[in-house]
């Protein structure tokens, strides 16, 4: 094929999964969140269960009028949701769905640190959106986005770091093909691990802080209006999908399951993901937000320590196979 | 002493609580679409069964809104046999309730005596002007079709007055009857002797 066509239609894909998923997922927890507390959800949008509301909610929110406060850093301001939104686009590109060059939308050699990297930028949005709003909620929110960041990102690195030695490689493609059955019990603290500080990261409840509503009315989000708040928790969403995408390729094996090896790797790949989205589903809907500080005390005293096992332990096996 | 758990129980606790009711029956009533089943006597709209009504006045003057509005006029009933009396009969002109001024306290249904008044589930009747809400006795009337029959009674529960009353007196009608049939019969036992002698 030609190689040009080829790049734009991997693009393609990746953008169309990249503005679809999203969706999906805020839509499941429209729906999941309701039942757990008994209630329906949204009935009406699109007539079957309210399928479209989120295409509802787009709609209104495109049709707002997009404010920037008079004292805000315009440009900055302006600028935060891409910045908040890029990266997990970025992210999305490499990770992969099944197994050969076919299923993955770039494979980078230095996949896991090409993702870190690059999921940490995505803070940077809240970040500048909270310093730019001239707003001191805001900015509480800013900075507190800013030392969830500092405290979560090392316990991610570490368990990461944990799987990179398991595999030999920091390439995403290379440790699925490495990826053995019982990596799932070896590895088992470093995912939780992984997953709990992907969520501190993407701000999901009960790591919610920077954005406490009841607190600071809405952290760094709250002078945004239209479509650049949209855009806002269109990065939450799609930050669901890339941590619970990144979890089931680094920890949960990706494409390998029980069967369907040939051809429907990405199945299990999607299935893996969807599950773990509506893990992080329910842990929103069941658990009340921690205050800043446990939030801070959970990393450095519990999430940290766990990782560092989870390497000694890496370490260790490792050693005794080879 | 308190069982020492097994830390992160109280999480996993959690976890369960949101998972089975997620497997439940939600509790959201779907109104607009799906009407409320309201049980009889709902306190709703008042209906209004005329013919029971003997223009007594006493659901206007026990209410405590004043919100019952009453106007009748008496018309003579001409004697029921020869040589009787001429009777008057109160004829009800107009019978309005001001919803905007009826607290639903179900005062005028309770003291109704002759069971003209009743409460209807019916709650659909929001108007946009609060004059709109007083609403006369073609619309109390209209109401009065959506009073549900009374939910029955408990077992063992005491016999409803009005079926009381009308057992005693069927009763006695009966033993009257009875009387009477038993008076005849010796009536005509004695009578063939009377017509033989």
């Amino acid at each position: 094929m030609n190689d040009a066509l080829d790049v734009a239609l991997r693009l393609l894909v990746v953008f169309v999964v990249f503005l679809t998923f999203p969706l999906v997922v805020g839509q499941t927890e429209h729906k999941v969140m309701a039942h757990m507390q008994g209630r329906l959800g949204p009935m009406y949008a699109g007539g079957f269960h309210g399928w479209a509301q989120l295409v509802a909610d787009g709609v209104k929110f495109a049709q707002k009028e997009s404010v920037v406060p008079a004292d805000a850093d315009r440009r900055v301001f302006q600028l935060a949701p891409a910045v908040a939104l890029l990266p997990y686009l970025l992210v999305l590109l490499v990770i992969p769905v099944g197994p050969g060059e076919g299923a993955v939308g770039q494979s980078v050699d230095a996949g896991i640190f090409f993702v870190l990297a690059v999921m940490g930028i995505g803070v940077l949005g809240s970040l500048m959106a909270g310093w730019a709003s001239a707003n001191k909620y805001s900015l509480l929110g800013g900075l507190r986005t800013a030392a969830q960041l500092l405290s979560y990102e090392l316990p991610m690195l570490l368990t990461a770091a944990s799987v990179a030695m398991a595999a030999g490689t920091v390439s995403l493609t290379g440790i699925l093909d490495a990826f053995e059955w019982w990596w799932l019990p070896w590895q088992i603290v470093g995912a939780l691990v992984f997953f709990v500080a992907g969520l501190a990261e993407l701000q999901r409840p009960p790591f919610d802080m920077p954005v406490a509503d009841s607190e600071i009315i809405f952290g760094a989000y709250t002078e945004y209006t239209g479509l650049r708040f949209a855009l806002f928790l269109l990065a939450e969403y799609a930050g669901i999908v890339v941590l619970c995408g990144l979890t089931t390729v680094l920890f949960l094996g990706g494409w390998h399951g029980p069967w369907g090896a040939d051809g429907l790797g990405w199945v299990w790949t999607l299935l893996k993901t969807a599950v773990l989205a509506f893990v992080v589903i329910w842990l929103r809907v069941t658990y009340p937000r921690l205050r800043e500080d446990q939030l801070q005390k959970l990393s450095w005293t519990v999430l940290v320590p766990l990782a560092l096992v989870q390497i000694a332990l890496t370490g260790v096996v490792k050693v005794v196979i080879s | 002493m308190p069982r020492p758990s097994i830390p992160g129980s109280g999480l996993a606790k959690g976890l369960a609580v949101t998972l089975r009711t997620m497997t439940k029956k939600t509790v959201t009533a779907q109104y607009p679409d799906v009407q409320p089943e309201l049980p009889p006597r709902s306190r709703g709209v008042i209906g209004l069964f005329e013919e029971n009504c003997t223009v007594c006045m006493l659901c206007a003057r026990e209410c405590p809104d004043w919100c019952i509005y009453i106007d009748s006029h008496k018309e003579t009933v001409p004697a029921a046999t020869p040589g009787g009396r001429e009777r008057s009969r109160n004829v009800l002109d107009r019978f309005a309730i001001d919803f905007s001024l009826c607290m639903y306290c179900g005062i005028c249904i309770e003291v109704c005596p002759f069971d003209a008044l009743f409460w209807s589930p019916e709650f659909e009747y929001a108007e946009t002007d609060i004059r709109d809400l007083t609403h006369e006795r073609d619309k109390l009337r209209e109401w009065m079709w959506t009073v549900p029959a009374p939910p029955a009674l408990d077992p063992g529960a005491e016999e409803p007055k009005e079926i009381a009353a009308a057992r005693k007196t069927a009763d006695k009608l009966a033993a009257a009857q009875a009387e009477a049939t038993e008076a005849t019969a010796q009536a005509e036992a004695a009578s063939p002797q009377e017509g033989e002698s």
